[in-house]
């Protein structure tokens, strides 16, 4: 009763890395509220598989949910695997990745359950709250905060009176560590047709590809990235060679994926992406906070825009006021230049 | 089969071309600077329900949008591009709704229209992000869903076949009908407003959008598709506690216009000269190799 759940989600075998960043955060929210963190993982055939990839981010119960049909996922038998458990087992957060799977599974569930959810947060952490109307004080809540109205704005949610408080978070948000502390590890194995009716494995995944990530943009050390300054599909080609040269990866704003010259897995954000890496060169990027978002951290900021004033220069190390395509084919030629 | 086809569709700032005038000077959002567009994943949406109907004689589409009685323009838009009607649900006790509370009353509308065999949305909506209307509508109805499609392949024997993105690739799904599904920005866009439907509904208004003034009012007991449905909490025989503000579990603690911690920056410009030195400089501390 009353403790952290991580909904960890799979590829056939394989955990996915949210799911872990997850357990880290949540052994974390689990420590200071004093309760335990689990996890259930739901798939066909996964029994001896999962378990050494979830254990040691400190949980200390795992359930497994292990059938025919529960892979690949479909909304109804995941989702009646969790609304009942909860029904079960009271859990006072739930956490999942803000994935394709946890955004089409979380609302149902939330909904199920009328407890409340906020998407895409990019940051958890344990406050009070006193609520102005009925002045009623809580404490121990779960504070979901994530940007919001395209990133203009940064809102703390809270769900005073209905559990369990759940919360999506993407990949890469949060950082995953092995967890060095004491968690019971406990494994059970409950009969999934006790949770699932017959009648709930009715959407058919008739075909199916997935291909392994054509690109390493989350754990990149350099990643240049363009936005709408970049102008075109073109402009992006240059900042491919400029990525290539550096051995980094190409990222790019919203606006630039809204308008069609790279690809959506690329966005750098909020909605996309987060990056930590050692430099990153923003090309063209005015820096709306929902991109902002998802780079702040990296080491070194480099923002080319013609604008001198343009958000994203404030949290740059330098700024380079100037168009795209006069200043990246110069950083190419002056790094073959100058590097050996 | 003909299809009872309707679209989820919302009015929502325009997030995406944000100027700095976008914020006040005391952190609040500056409304009037942000134009109120059709949602785009919503047009999407749209695309695909048009699309069913040409397939299936008979069919019909109609837009439900909740929002102010100016929110009436979106069901506008949609039959501009072919829709047939559309129903607004305007009331001050829908306001303040999260995504759950919303939910509650799109589903309680549709239940009030009768049989509908497709429910379709955009994924998401560009104000919040969220991608949770269309799923908790989906579990509000009792009805499968089917996210991030992209492409409805086919409707036969009762069962939708659906093209759709998961991460890293794409699946393949058939689900029976009735089903509830949510529509990527990566489907085909929506086709423009047709010229004689734009002539025919351009006066096309619900009630409450009117001032009584408007020189062509008689037009409204001459033509009658030219009022728009518009429905209140009373109208969908809704609970009112499950709407709006006191309908929704999450609340707004805070919110604040963020300031990035500022950094000392180097500034530069294009040239030749500034260029090279950054990059040797950036090289002589092995911060790039």
């Amino acid at each position: 009763m009353n403790n952290v759940f991580v909904y960890c989600e799979i590829e056939a075998t394989t955990v996915a890395e949210v799911s872990q960043e997850l357990l880290t955060k949540g052994r974390k929210l689990a420590n200071e509220l004093g309760v335990e963190l689990h996890a259930v993982v739901a798939g066909t055939g996964i029994t001896g598989k999962v378990e050494n990839q979830i254990l040691p981010y400190g949980v200390d119960k795992l359930f497994v949910f292990d059938r025919e049909g529960l892979f690949p996922y479909t909304s109804a038998p995941h989702t009646d695997i969790l609304v009942n458990l909860f029904k079960e087992e009271q859990p006072q957060i739930c956490l999942m990745g803000a994935t394709v799977i946890g955004r089409d599974l979380g609302p149902r569930v939330s909904s199920s359950l009328t407890s409340g959810l906020t998407a895409d947060c990019t940051q958890l952490e344990i406050g009070s709250y006193d609520d102005v109307k009925t002045g009623k004080h809580y404490d121990n809540l779960l504070y979901q905060i994530r940007p919001a109205f395209g990133g203009n704005i940064v809102a703390t949610i809270v769900n005073p009176d209905h559990r369990p408080q759940m919360a999506t978070v993407r990949s890469g948000v949060m950082q995953k560590a092995l967890y060095d502390g004491q968690a019971r590890g406990e494994v059970v194995y409950p009969d999934v047709d006790k949770y699932v009716p017959a009648e709930a494995y009715v959407v058919q995944v008739i075909e199916r590809s997935v291909q392994a990530a054509q690109h390493n943009l989350k754990g990149a050390p350099i990643v240049v990235a363009g936005g709408y300054g970049v102008g075109s599909k073109e402009g992006f080609d240059m900042l491919f060679k400029l990525a290539h040269e550096l051995h980094g990866e190409v990222g790019a704003s919203r606006a630039a994926v809204d308008a069609g010259w790279v690809d959506h897995d690329r966005q750098v954000g909020q909605t996309g992406v987060t990056v930590h890496p050692k430099v990153y060169i923003a090309c063209g990027i005015s820096g709306q906070i929902q991109h902002i978002a998802g780079m702040q951290e990296a080491g070194i900021i480099i923002s080319i825009n013609t604008d001198p004033d343009a958000p994203i220069n404030k949290i740059a190390d330098y700024v380079i006021v100037g168009s795209c395509e006069e200043v990246v084919p110069k950083l190419i030629k002056y790094y073959k230049q100058n590097s050996k | 089969m003909s299809l009872n086809i309707v679209v989820l569709a919302k009015q929502v700032p325009d997030t995406r071309n944000v100027g700095k005038d976008a914020m006040k000077a005391d952190g609040t959002i500056n409304r009037a600077a942000l134009p109120a567009i059709f949602n785009p994943e919503d047009l999407n949406a749209l695309e695909q329900a048009l699309r069913l109907k040409e397939q299936h004689p008979g069919s019909t589409v109609g837009l439900l949008t909740m929002g102010p009685p100016r929110a009436g323009e979106i069901i506008r838009q949609g039959l501009y591009r072919g829709a047939d009607t559309g129903w607004l649900l305007t009331d001050r006790l829908f306001a303040g709704a999260d995504t759950l509370a919303t939910s509650y009353a799109l589903a309680t509308a549709i239940k009030r229209m009768g049989h509908v065999d497709i429910v379709i949305g955009g994924r998401q909506a560009i104000d919040g992000d969220t991608a949770q209307v269309g799923p908790q509508v989906a579990q509000k109805l009792g009805l499968n869903q089917v996210t991030y499609a992209e492409e409805i392949l086919k409707i036969e024997d009762g069962k939708a076949t659906i093209r759709r993105h998961i991460d890293g690739g794409v699946e393949t799904v058939v689900a029976p009908l009735p089903v509830v599904i949510t529509v990527n920005g990566s489907a085909a866009p929506c086709r423009p407003c047709n010229a004689k439907l734009v002539m025919k509904y351009k006066y096309a208004t619900c009630p409450m959008e009117r001032t009584g003034e408007e020189p062509w009012t008689a037009l409204y007991d001459e033509r009658p598709y030219l009022t728009l449905n518009q429905w209140s909490v009373a109208d969908i025989e809704g609970d009112a506690e499950q709407c709006g503000l006191s309908g929704s579990p999450t609340k707004v603690k805070t919110v604040k216009n963020i300031v990035f911690q500022a950094k000392e920056s180097k500034t530069l410009t294009g040239s030749d000269a500034d260029v090279e030195g950054m990059i040797k400089e950036l090289l002589d501390e092995k911060i790039i190799g």
